[in-house]
């Protein structure tokens, strides 16, 4: 009965959608305020319905309830119960249904949260929210429902779960990456409201402002999951493979941080009114856009789930609706918008302008990569766009980003005297270049690659650090330091988060060194500045799959490997263990093979640490003979690989530290202060006049 | 020029110019980047290039991997049941990679017929046939190539 429940539950959300997307709208052209307060009830109550469904799935899980088919093929009795929960949303039923709710989610905390936006605008909003919930509740619904039953026969037990995807980075990974993906739909509302209600000026950025940095950051860290999860988990140590549906979470994310820094300019200055709003869109666009390539299984990728042309069919429907629908309404109401601002060549305004075009493009180049194969098989070409494209547009375009990144830090709105802007560039740009020169040399070796990668890195961290001495000029570092506001913390969190990614990025991808060699217990290794003895074999068992796990230490051997090139893998153990060396530390990959699908699986023994990892994982057993078994081991050292996603979460922490500045909260107490229910018609221009003051007059404030 | 029109042509410029450079460099990396793909009809029939980067699909043929006793070598025949390929790869091959799996691979072509692979994919899901090898083995069957032994 429960999923039955759960399948009414979706089907009731389905309806008070529909309510949803009508009846507030309505109210704001027939002006019945009821009409438009029931937004927010409506919004609750979507919101309860969906987690009650997904609650009802959930325990079909748990359960071990393989009379459901999509348990059936997605989970099994055998799995520990964690993973049965995430098997929830580890195939396409589920993980839309995840999809969804996170969606009503992001509804009702804009319901919940906004409470002194104005009625009009919120009815907009919330209206606009529900007829993107309508949607993917009947693409659930129609294409893809997760309660369908095996009856009466069902089958005793489940076929299990992809092996890979029996791991901790699946449980979170794509609960992060919805909420991000997802969240860029309240962005998208903002901007559609705004055009429906003629009103485009400061306030709509104001508003949706912190709602996009949340995404933002959701997003930048499920992206950054996904990848630490590739790496430890595929069993061969890349970190970024430019497969479409990385490309599909990536395309947002460029566009999303665009729109990011130009609803700054828009808040603060009132610029980029239109583009801002097109922005959105695009954003957007570009989510749904994603979805449709990963749910069509029409690119050839990793990730593609079984493919079913409706289900495609059905996506593309809706974007369709969704651009045509907001570019009809743009191209309608966008001449209305004016700005009356100006600003100069070297104002933080034109910095934030390049910024956003360099974004734009680069989304855009990853747009055309991902979807070249597709067009190039209407003229009946099969082709494949692969990774030394995508390097090299970046390699281009990452370095742009953060010139314009250094000159844009430390300029003003409105205007900065060249004089100001030139003042340190000279020795940001001396210090850049000798740590471009030092590092790689530490290294051992020059590539003009990572040379680049470190200037720019070194650039970006010179820049920030010398607006950060600015601003604290006249109180001292640390105090000044606490003085500043949460989202100028945030944007230095950023920014260099930026920098020690782009410095992960260059380092790993240069100086990585790997090794495939054959092994058997006994013999060693050398790779790098180490030496690696295969110890032993032994035989494991876990709860739903049999396996073959290895040991190995690890020894230094500094600069000893031309001298230990010549030895036998034997000779070098007897050599290492006869001087009776301790090892550094022993890692243990294993080779799995999960029973119930039969699949194998590699888990990579890892060495982690801030300046370096050391992985270590198992190919295919070579020898067949009784004595020896050797196997085939990939042995790789990859300097700063952590600093990927060190920087990933210093840009998270950057979104999150912006969200919680003084003003947000402000407008929260300030709304206890009111008498509760009155509702706010004028946005809260109190609260940073000061900041506002400048900006295009506001209409109707 | 008043400010405000001076200030609009240098976005658009900027933009323009942005754009323009980025699909003239995206044209550019395209045209170097992209690698052909083809099935093993087609390789045997002498439409692909010599030592050039392509990718080949196909199936595992049963019973065709053999390995190089004392290194990572491992060689392998590639089928869309109508002609096959041989194909060279030396590293460590993917967890799914299996006789009788669709694959694809990506390498180059070499003077004596023998596809020298560079990487070798396999997909996630075993059920999941990978677009590309599913469209080879059609278009193979659908040409009517030539088969090697005749038969269909």
């Amino acid at each position: 009965m429960i999923p039955e429940a759960g399948h009414f539950a979706l089907i009731l959300a389905l309806c008070v959608s529909v309510l949803l997307s009508l009846v507030p709208l309505a109210g704001t052209y027939l002006k019945v305020p009821l009409w438009q307060q029931s937004a927010r009830p409506l919004a609750v109550v979507n919101g309860a319905l969906l987690l009650l469904s997904f609650a009802a799935l959930t325990h079909a899980f748990l359960t071990d309830d393989f009379s459901v088919v999509y348990a059936a093929s997605h989970s099994n009795s055998l799995m520990p119960w964690y993973f049965k929960f995430s098997a929830v949303w580890g195939g396409h039923e589920g993980s839309l249904l995840l999809w969804v709710l996170i969606l009503s989610f992001w509804t009702a905390a804009v319901a919940l949260l906004s409470r002194q936006l104005p009625l009009e605008l919120k009815a907009r909003v919330l209206s606009v929210l529900g007829m993107i919930n309508v949607g993917f509740l009947l693409f659930i619904l129609l294409t893809s429902n997760p309660f369908e039953r095996y009856l009466p026969n069902s089958p005793t037990d489940g076929a299990d779960l992809n092996p890979l995807l029996q791991d901790f980075g699946l449980i979170v990974h794509p609960p992060l990456l919805y909420m991000g993906y997802v969240g860029f739909s309240v962005a998208f509302a903002f901007a559609i409201a705004a055009l429906l209600g003629g009103r485009l000026d400061a306030t709509w950025a104001r508003w949706s402002r912190p709602w996009t940095t949340v995404a933002w950051a959701f997003l930048t860290l499920g992206i950054a999951l996904g990848s630490w999860w590739a790496y430890y988990e595929l069993g061969w140590g890349g970190w970024w493979f430019w497969d479409p549906v990385e490309n599909a979470s990536f395309m947002p994310w460029l566009a999303g941080t665009a729109l990011m820094h130009s609803l700054a300019a828009t808040e603060k200055r009132g610029v980029f009114k239109s583009w801002t709003v097109l922005l959105a869109i695009f954003t957007f666009s570009l989510c749904l856009l994603g979805t449709f390539l990963v749910r069509s299984g029409i690119l050839t990728s990793v990730h593609a789930f079984a493919n079913d042309p409706e289900r495609g069919r059905f996506v593309l429907m809706m974007l369709g609706v969704v651009i045509g629908g907001s570019l009809l309404l743009y191209a309608l109401r966008a001449p209305v918008i004016k700005s009356r601002v100006h600003f100069t060549e070297t104002s933080r305004e034109s910095f934030l302008l390049a910024n956003n075009i360099i974004l734009f493009v680069a989304s855009l180049t990853v747009l055309g990569g991902t979807l070249f194969p597709l067009a190039a098989e209407f003229y009946d070409y099969e082709v494949s766009v692969g990774a030394p494209y995508f390097n090299l547009m970046f390699a281009f375009l990452t370095p742009l980003l953060a010139i314009a990144l250094g000159f844009g830090a430390r300029s003003r709105w409105k205007t900065t005297s060249s004089a100001r802007l030139l003042d340190k560039t000279v020795i940001h740009a001396a210090i850049s270049f000798v740590a471009a020169v030092i590092i790689p040399w530490l290294y051992g070796e020059f590539f003009f690659l990572a040379m680049v990668g470190v200037f720019i890195a070194a650039w970006v961290s010179c820049a920030t650090v010398s607006d950060i001495r600015e601003k604290t000029r006249n109180k001292g570092l640390w105090r000044g330091w606490q003085q500043t506001s949460r989202s100028y913390k945030g944007m230095i969190f950023g920014h260099i988060g930026l920098a020690v990614m782009i410095m992960g990025a260059a380092i790993v991808s240069h100086y990585t060194v790997e090794r495939n060699v054959r092994l058997a217990p006994g013999e060693a290794a050398v790779f790098g500045d180490f030496l690696v003895t295969f110890d032993r074999m032994e035989k494991v068992r876990g709860p739903n799959y049999i396996g073959d796990a290895a040991t190995f230490d690890v020894f230094p051997a500094p600069g000893e490997t031309a001298a230990l090139a010549g030895l036998s893998p034997a000779a070098l153990k007897m050599k290492y263990v006869g001087e009776g060396a301790e090892p550094l530390f022993e890692l243990k990959p294993e080779k799995r093979r999960y029973v119930v699908s039969s699949s194998l699986m590699t888990e990579a023994g890892i060495n982690p640490g801030l300046f370096r990892d050391i992985y270590i994982s198992l190919g295919e057993p070579l020898g067949s003979g009784e004595k020896e078994q050797a196997w085939a081991v990939r042995l790789q050292y990859k300097p700063l690989v952590r600093w990927l996603w060190l920087g990933a979460i210093f840009m998270a922490l950057g979104g999150g530290l912006a969200v919680s500045d003084r003003r947000y909260r402000l407008k929260i107490r300030q709304r206890i202060d009111r008498s509760p229910g009155e509702p706010a018609i004028t946005p809260s221009s109190d609260v940073d006049a000061s900041v506002l003051k400048p900006i295009a007059p506001r209409s109707g404030a | 020029m008043n400010p405000k029109r001076k200030q609009r042509l240098m976005a658009v410029g900027l933009i323009v110019f942005g754009v323009s450079s980025a699909i003239g460099l995206a044209a550019y990396a395209l045209r170097s980047n992209i690698d052909l793909f083809f099935n093993p009809s087609q390789i045997a029939t002498g439409e692909a290039p010599l030592a050039k980067r392509i990718r080949i699909g196909g199936m595992v043929v049963e019973d065709s991997v053999r390995r190089d006793p004392e290194s990572l070598q491992v060689q392998f025949a590639l089928t869309d049941y109508k002609n096959t390929v041989t194909v060279s790869y030396t590293g460590i091959l993917p967890d799914l990679f299996k006789e009788g799996q669709g694959i694809v691979t990506s390498g180059e072509l070499n003077g004596a017929g023998v596809f020298e692979a560079t990487e070798v994919l396999a997909k996630h899901d075993e059920n999941y046939m990978p677009p590309n090898v599913q469209r080879a083995l059609d278009k193979a069957h659908e040409s009517g190539a030539p088969t090697e032994d005749g038969s269909l």
